[in-house]
């Protein structure tokens, strides 16, 4: 898999309750809600860890999934974000813009 | 409401999170509206390093919506540091402003904050009137004027009018207001006392035979009773076991001195900031348990009553009335108003 790089989107508010990510988009009010997998992916989301790699140290571990079929699936899933604008998706590191936080988690 | 904001506001009741904060910043104003019911002297606000110590707090508990409101949030020097550190924080957040201090740049800084809405209060189409009710010469043409700059920046607006006996005509006129520059509009005819107890000001509120006419108002897209007093829903099974509203569930205000309510309609002191952390008073104010204890089952008035499905009963309004498990009148008149309203509907 080409190295992809993903980082957390602009304009947006965020927050972790337990195991689901709330994130709220301010310019369309755009509500959307993450499983504990995407939570996993957004909080790790630092535009310059390869999104393998998260998938590796982060997901697999936990979820006694292959690192392979883990990977296509995040991939798909990072694209999909990337298309709300809910995460900026690159082949190469995002240093250009500051990351916002992943949020405060709660009750976690 | 949206299913997805239904899972999420289910998520934080189940996990007891407030995830809806109202935080007024200051209670001084520049201007004096009639129907306030604010002390606007300045009795020690808190500090920037101790809003910013509670925005921290509110994060960490679980605060994704934050509406910063006054007074007149602008007056505060500091108020696009604390803007900024909340967004740093990731909280969703909305203003509450009359606006008039708001100028294009500020807009733009607004926009760029991303700032999701901004609330500007707007009683009247015809300035005389609007600057009546603010007592400031010039209000309405300034707030206008800064609801443009807002509009510019592509920013969402919310022109909410409050209903009185000054401008209880009026209504259509912000309406179409609204419209033209591309607002949206809420209506509210609701006057609450004075945090001190005062009610002098509930005689500005608007006549009951004026509160039939706006509920039977078919221009009105959101009229102030919910769908249901319209529609006569049936209520569900267990809807006496439901809380009455989310005050203190889910949601609670913030003073500008710190102090913690169950919701900023509802003024039972339940701790303060400078004395507690949040999440000590939130999980163990006497308070804030025994408004969480309530249920609708407990209400002895309200539990019996025919128009109990429909009712928006708000218990910061009874607790201000004198009995927080009361009725509270004025939602009791708005109540039968809106059972009218449905007879006439039906009739029609």
């Amino acid at each position: 898999m080409t190295d992809l790089y993903i980082a957390r989107g602009q304009r947006l508010a965020a927050r972790t309750l337990a195991t689901e990510t709330v994130i709220l988009k301010a310019d369309d009010s755009g509500l959307y809600v993450l499983n504990e997998v995407g939570t996993l992916l957004w909080g790790a989301a630092d535009g310059v860890t390869p999104l393998a790699t998260i998938v590796e140290r982060l997901i697999c571990p936990r979820f006694e999934v292959d690192v392979a079929s883990a990977c296509d699936d995040a991939v798909e899933f990072v694209r999909a974000l990337g298309d709300h604008a809910i995460l900026t998706v690159s082949d190469r590191p995002i240093t250009g813009e500051a990351t916002p936080p992943a949020s405060a988690g709660a009750a976690s | 409401m949206s299913t997805l904001l239904d899972h999420v506001m289910a998520r934080a009741t189940d996990l007891e999170l407030p995830i809806s904060v109202h935080f007024d910043l200051t209670y001084r104003c520049n201007e004096r509206c009639v129907h306030c019911y604010l002390d606007h002297d300045d009795h020690g606000e808190l500090t920037t390093a101790e809003v910013k110590d509670v925005l921290d707090q509110l994060a960490a508990a679980g605060t994704l919506f934050l509406i910063f409101s006054g007074g007149e949030l602008l007056l505060r020097t500091d108020f696009f540091e604390l803007l900024a550190y909340a967004r740093a924080l990731g909280f969703d957040v909305k203003l509450k402003t009359n606006a008039i201090l708001i100028k294009e740049a500020d807009a733009l800084r607004i926009r760029e904050l991303g700032v999701r809405q901004v609330q500007v209060s707007i009683y009247s189409h015809r300035a005389e009137v609007h600057d009546g009710i603010t007592k400031v010469a010039g209000s309405f043409d300034r707030s206008i004027a800064a609801i443009r700059f807002l509009k510019s920046q592509g920013l969402r607006v919310l022109i909410a009018n409050v209903l009185m006996r000054e401008n209880a005509g009026d209504y259509p006129g912000v309406q179409a207001l609204a419209a033209g520059l591309g607002a949206e509009f809420t209506l509210d005819p609701t006057i609450t006392p004075k945090m001190d107890g005062d009610t002098s000001v509930l005689s500005l509120r608007i006549p009951t035979t004026h509160l039939l006419q706006v509920y039977t108002d078919k221009s009105l897209l959101g009229p102030p009773q919910p769908p249901a007093a319209i529609a006569g829903d049936e209520p569900e099974a267990d809807f006496l076991n439901d809380a009455p509203c989310s005050a203190g569930h889910t949601a609670c205000y913030v003073s500008p001195y710190g102090d913690i309510f169950p919701c900023v309609q509802f003024p039972l002191p339940s701790g303060n900031l400078r004395r507690e952390r949040f999440d000590d008073i939130w999980r163990h104010s006497q308070q804030l348990k025994e408004v969480r204890a309530i249920s609708l089952r407990d209400l002895p008035t309200c539990s019996v009553c025919s128009l109990q499905s429909s009712c928006t009963r708000c218990p910061g309004l009874a607790y201000m009335e004198g009995n927080m498990r009361g009725p509270s009148s004025a939602d009791c008149e708005k109540s039968l108003v809106a059972a009218e309203a449905r007879r006439i509907h039906e009739a029609n």
